[in-house]
């Protein structure tokens, strides 16, 4: 369905705020660690093994409403859509650049370890 | 449809960049593009702004877009190092 009003109630940005802070690390993806529905989503999920990294997975594609939710309360358009610490990190390529430059297991320690 | 020419005339008109690539690499199964842009309005930004910029952009070929990958986003003076260390080594070489 199409719908202009905006799909970000209170009551769900409550919600998501909540998933967001629930772990360390969660990552709001297609399909789910073990079977990735996408190429992108994949590539995250195996950048967060490579390093170890303990994380929540949560399929977007069981959920309309929070697809759209997310896309508001993160205001990024797609995904996977990766949270660190409660707080939006971003989405494959930020991932996968932090990923190469060191950045992402600085953060991820950091977040872990407070 | 999203054309790879209606990409590049928001990227080009909003974010003014010295330096556009959009490819199309979708191979025929929805619009999905990768994208490099360098611009002086990066200057001063994290990534994940810079990377929200690209996507605000272009936010009404987002609705249509499947995916969207940002390869490059830099500043010029970012940019302009590699390229001018490429010319130098060549100039060495010959």
């Amino acid at each position: 369905f199409r719908c202009s009003a905006s799909s970000l109630t209170p009551q769900l940005k409550d919600t998501l705020e909540k998933l967001v802070n629930s772990k360390k690390v969660v990552l709001f993806m297609k399909g789910t660690r073990d079977f990735p529905m996408c190429g992108f989503s994949n590539t995250v999920v195996q950048i967060l093994k490579n390093l170890n990294v303990p994380f929540e997975d949560v399929n977007i594609l069981e959920n309309e409403l929070l697809r759209q939710g997310l896309k508001e309360y993160s205001n990024w358009p797609t995904f996977p859509q990766l949270y660190i610490g409660g707080e939006f990190f971003g989405g494959c390529d930020i991932t996968i650049e932090a990923f190469q430059s060191g950045e992402l297991q600085e953060v991820v320690e950091r977040a872990i370890c407070s | 449809m999203v054309t790879k020419e209606q990409v590049e005339a928001s990227l080009t008109s909003k974010l003014k960049p010295i330096h556009l690539e959009v490819i199309d690499i979708s191979g025929g199964c929805g619009a999905s593009f990768e994208v490099e842009v360098v611009s002086e309005q990066f200057e001063g930004k994290r990534l994940l702004e810079r990377h929200r910029m690209v996507n605000a952009a272009l936010e009404e070929e987002m609705k249509e877009i499947h995916a969207l990958s940002i390869k490059k986003a830099q500043t010029p003076q970012q940019w302009k190092p590699s390229q001018d260390s490429a010319t130098t080594t060549q100039t060495k070489d010959a």
